[in-house]
């Protein structure tokens, strides 16, 4: 359809702009901007993938930590260099295979997708049971989900080095990787919500009793939506354990789940645009009010610096949105090329009445 | 319109029982339809007429008794492939999906027919693409037959309580069904609504080559259009017949208005 096919050209146009400017921001940004955005782009992944069902399909999850733990210690495990690997692993050697070999840097793609894959699995094998059940089983099946992934990296030694975790993963996550992913996961999230299997997972979100009763496979739908999360959760997972060079299990605890959790229900559980949005809001403001933490003089006044404050502000700031705007900021208003053509097209006849008025009243 | 053969008969119950813990909702029933009839269920209030419907539709599986659709023993499966098996319902509450538009509750009804994979939906492949254009297409045109084309893009929620009805057949109508169970269609409309909904009943019937089963408490309606009416109490069938003969049959009225002398 014509339409489609406009929409497709201007999709590929702002991608292409994107990078152009990406490429600027590379050459011309220093280290910590750059690095604001590109934990911002690993956000937006695992938050988009998260709303995915939360949002969309309207189950509750709390597992996206243990997903992303997963894909970020499979991806680790893959690039971390064999050099490393001897050095990291002192107390136990490194099980077999994973002690006989590193991926090169041009494979980091195909371990950050394996990542991918192990957090689908994981997403297969909490899901099958839990969806078994009606209810409200999912958010205690995953948030025990999270947990055990928890207990396995800190005992299961030879796998994961336990509680010291690993460092000296080599820094691949560009921005070029971070903002791709970002892209392909906002672009597939967004298919897929405006797929026929997407009115699936929004009519169960409206009401099961009546999707089922309309022929909709209520488990393999919430089956789809879960698996793409993990799927997604898993790259995230992946991405940031290369941006942040180590990996332990402290990094992918339940605060993991709750920073998304507050990332999607700001932007608007079910908007994809609130959940890019607010991805990459959360990053720059979790940068930004490290000043509240910071020890503060206000004339004679001696503030000491607390950290954790910036969880505090946070808090308060979801509290406040459940208050006042309990939809988040965008509800579940999605930015499209339709409304973006439907504002310009507003935009210019209101131009062309005011030309008008004027020529008549000269 | 479809040829309405003497014995075809679309959908048996054959002496189905349900228990709830100790209550028996619906008791021994049987009940054959045949294609192209418009059969009314009435009864007074917790007979277990949306009970039945239940059965039917897969939402309970009876305890003893067997539910049997155009020769298919569907007892005992889940509801999405009952509706898939062409069996598709209304309920007694409206249950619309309120957050979508009128269309896309629509198109929700034709994914179980829909051949493209996940994948292909999610990278936008070109046999997804068609066959959601063809989808749509159909809708619309299923929208343009029941009168609701010009609320296509509007949500759901915010139509008034009669279209909303009216949304939840056509939503029923787009599975595809080859019999309709309507659960109390005229419920909180008002005469001049109810006029126009036995007649839309009727319509529809014609058009899609319906077999209907309904649950009604307008007796206005249901005896003015049902051919056959069968009438439960207390989970069990008390009477059948012809809307004249129901009328006239002591048994309803007792049920209906309590025993003489009682």
């Amino acid at each position: 359809m014509e339409r489609r096919r406009l929409h497709l050209v201007l999709t590929l146009a702002l991608i292409a702009v994107l990078f152009l400017a990406l490429w600027w921001a590379n050459t011309h940004l220093g280290e910590f901007p750059l690095r604001v955005a590109r934990t911002g782009a690993i956000y937006v992944v695992a938050a988009v993938a998260y709303n995915l069902v939360n949002g969309i399909t309207g189950q509750f999850s709390l597992g996206p930590n243990g997903f992303m733990a997963l894909g970020g210690y499979t991806t680790a495990l893959l690039v971390l260099p064999l050099q490393q690997k001897q050095f990291v692993w002192f107390l136990e050697p490194l099980m077999w295979p994973f002690n006989s070999f590193s991926f090169p840097g041009y494979l980091f793609g195909l371990a950050v997708l394996l990542g991918g894959v192990m957090g689908a699995l994981g997403a297969l094998l909490v899901g099958i049971p839990s969806f078994r059940l009606r209810g409200d089983y999912l958010a205690i099946a995953t948030f025990g989900f999270g947990e055990i992934i928890f207990v396995l990296a800190n005992n299961l030694i030879p796998l994961t080095n336990g509680p010291l975790g690993m460092k000296g993963i080599p820094e691949y996550a560009n921005v070029y990787w971070c903002f791709g992913a970002a892209i392909v996961a906002t672009l597939v999230v967004s298919n897929i919500a405006n797929s026929s299997y997407g009115r699936a997972m929004k009519a169960i979100r409206d009401d099961e009793i009546a999707a089922e009763a309309m022929g909709v496979n209520v488990f393999r739908t919430k089956m789809l939506a879960f698996v793409t999360s993990g799927f997604f959760g898993g790259v995230a997972g992946g991405l940031l354990v290369s941006l942040i060079t180590t990996i332990s299990p402290t990094l992918f605890t339940f605060g993991m789940t709750f920073n998304l959790l507050i990332i999607i229900v700001l932007g608007g559980l079910g908007s994809i645009t609130g959940s890019v949005i607010t991805g990459f809001g959360f990053a720059l403001m979790s940068e930004l009010l490290r000043v509240v933490e910071a020890p503060i003089n206000i004339g004679p006044i001696h503030i000491p610096g607390v950290p954790g404050m910036r969880m505090v502000v946070f808090s308060v700031l979801l509290i406040l949105l459940m208050i006042f705007y309990r939809r988040g900021l965008f509800g579940q208003f999605e930015l499209s090329w339709d409304w973006v053509l439907s504002v310009l097209r507003v935009t210019r006849g209101v131009r062309e009445c005011k030309r008008e008025r004027k020529t008549e009243s000269s | 319109m479809q040829a309405r053969t003497e014995n075809g008969v679309v959908l048996t119950l054959d002496h189905v029982t349900i228990k709830f813990g100790g209550l028996v909702a619906v008791n021994d029933f049987s009940l054959d339809i045949r294609k192209g009839e418009l059969v009314g269920l009435i009864g007074p209030n917790g007979a277990g007429k949306t009970t039945v419907f239940n059965i039917v539709t897969g939402q309970y599986t009876p305890t003893s008794g067997r539910v049997i659709f155009e020769g298919r023993d569907i007892t005992g499966w889940r509801p999405d492939l009952i509706a898939a098996a062409g069996i598709a319902r209304t309920f007694q509450n409206v249950r619309l999906f309120t957050g979508l538009t009128v269309l896309d509750n629509v198109l929700v009804s034709q994914h179980l027919r829909l051949k493209s994979s996940f994948l292909s939906a999610a990278f936008q492949l070109s046999d997804y693409v068609k066959e959601d254009e063809d989808g749509r297409a159909r809708g619309m045109d299923l929208l343009e037959r029941v009168g609701l084309a010009s609320l296509a893009k509007e949500q759901a929620g915010s139509l008034p309580y009669g279209q909303q009805r009216r949304l939840e057949i056509a939503r029923a109508l787009a599975t595809n069904p080859r019999l309709l169970l309507l659960d109390e269609p005229a419920a909180g409309m008002n005469p001049e609504e109810t006029t126009q909904l036995m007649k839309f009943i009727c319509r529809i019937r014609d058009e899609f080559g319906l077999t209907i089963f309904l649950i009604e408490h307008d007796m206005r309606l249901v005896m003015g259009i049902c051919e056959r009416i069968r009438v439960i109490d207390y989970g069990v069938s008390i009477a059948e017949g012809t809307p004249q003969e129901i009328q006239s049959n002591p048994r309803v009225i007792a049920a209906y208005l309590g025993e003489e002398g009682d």
